[in-house]
């Protein structure tokens, strides 16, 4: 079982890692906009695990995007901070019953799952943009690129989910 | 002593977090601050080589396009040639150049970040060096940052870092082109003073200034123009020849008086 879960993650990793790197970093969709898709893997990712191993893990995927995309340590802070969010924002969405041993996703509504995917993206997206563009004179272009790209990568990911349902969790 | 370790060890994930994000935030800075990190960047052998492979797939897809391109600037470049005025054959001694080329190839393309790069398959063992300017058939593309022995990467034009010596075609008047981060097809001519008579779709060149570029390599056209704030200069949108989103085959300039020109600028610098 555990093997099972981490040969999962493993695999998911390094799948959502090259889709990022070679189809959704080239997407450029109406010209700029490029979905960040791999943050479904905090999403998928098991509740109970051990915490530093799930830091460490989503720095590393993060790291190794920037490294492709020469946008040193964006994504990297950015799934970090998400991924150190993510107990608070899970309260916040499934509330304390999130804490019980018997929580899993499956009694939870379509709504909250969507909500907890969409505070995730919004997170990340606001980390990434705030440290890409790191002006306040382009507070503007800020704004639209954080809207437009947290749209897209929110609508990709709940297609992503409802695609590759979890059967074990 | 036992209630500091207690401490660490129920906070261990915060300062996880914190010594990792700290990481982040260094190798940020450091990327804004100075030039693309030395290390991480995606001219490495191992990010190099897998763009390669998939640049090998993937420039099929655009082959008819890019040939097209290629044609013309052969084209271009024979009616040169051949209308050239001084008759006679051309100079083919190679010793008395300025510039050489170095053809190469786009493997990697990005223009919808505030800051791009472009990774090509040319580095220090086909004799690229960092600063060289890079351009494309149809105009200017960019210049080398970071170099490895097989690959480079290149600052692009849409890089709100980049700053070149630009002018307007047959005039000596000089301009700093920029980047605003808004469009990938256009970018901003500044410092051209307010006396210079300007007309929308009048070309945009490399000025001589730099010792990177040569001179009158083609940029771009004047879309529209505008008074900046303090009134004396104008702000200029120009529209880029270049499909920024469509980038196949380069060419490297090497500038054999770079050297010199930097030597000398240095001694007469420090002379002061």
């Amino acid at each position: 079982m555990r093997n099972n879960i981490f040969f999962a993650n493993t695999i998911r990793f390094l799948l959502l890692f090259l889709a990022q790197i070679f189809i959704f970093n080239h997407m450029n969709f109406l010209g700029t906009i490029n979905p960040m898709v791999y943050i479904i893997y905090l999403y998928w990712y098991p509740i109970r695990e051990n915490r530093a191993l799930f830091l460490l893990t989503c720095f590393s995927l993060g790291l190794s995007i920037d490294l492709f995309s020469d946008t040193l340590a964006l994504h990297a802070m950015a799934t970090l901070t998400i991924a150190y969010a993510r107990p608070v924002i899970m309260r916040f969405c499934f509330g304390v019953n999130y804490e019980f041993q018997t929580f899993s996703f499956k009694n939870t509504t379509r709504i909250q799952r969507v909500t907890f995917m969409a505070l995730l993206v919004l997170a990340h997206h606001l980390v990434f943009f705030s440290l890409e563009i790191l002006s306040l004179s382009h507070i503007l272009l800020l704004l639209k690129k954080l809207f437009l790209t947290s749209m897209l990568t929110l609508l990709l990911c709940v297609l992503f989910s409802s695609l590759f349902t979890l059967e074990t969790e | 002593m036992q209630q500091i370790v207690n401490f660490i060890l129920r906070y261990r994930n915060a300062f996880l977090y914190i010594f990792l994000a700290s990481i982040a935030t260094m190798l940020t800075i450091r990327s804004h601050s100075y030039h693309q990190s030395k290390f991480f960047n995606s001219s490495k052998w191992l990010t190099g080589n897998i763009y390669s492979i998939s640049n090998n797939i993937t420039s099929y897809f655009s082959l008819k396009q890019e040939n097209q391109v290629l044609a013309e600037e052969n084209n271009r470049l024979r009616q040169q040639l051949f209308n050239l005025k001084k008759g006679g054959a051309l100079d083919l001694d190679t010793t008395e150049v300025n510039f050489s080329f170095i053809k190469g190839r786009a493997i990697k393309n990005s223009y919808a970040s505030p800051r791009n790069y472009i990774t090509i398959d040319r580095g220090l063992k086909h004799g690229v060096q960092q600063d060289m300017g890079v351009i494309t058939p149809k105009g200017i593309l960019g210049i080398v940052e970071n170099t490895s022995k097989k690959f480079s990467t290149v600052q692009s034009i849409l890089n709100t870092r980049s700053n070149i010596n630009a002018k307007i075609k047959n005039t000596n008047y000089f301009g700093s082109l920029i980047w605003n981060a808004q469009r990938y097809d256009i970018v901003q001519l500044v410092d051209i003073p307010r006396l210079v008579p300007l007309v929308v779709g009048d070309t945009i060149v490399t000025g001589g200034m730099s010792s990177i570029f040569p001179e009158n390599i083609p940029i771009g056209i004047i879309r529209k123009y505008e008074l900046n704030s303090s009134q004396s200069f104008y702000d200029i949108d120009v529209t880029l020849f270049n499909n920024m989103a469509n980038i196949q085959n380069i060419y490297i300039i090497e500038n054999k008086d770079r050297k010199e020109i930097l030597t000398l600028e240095t001694q007469t610098n420090n002379a002061q």
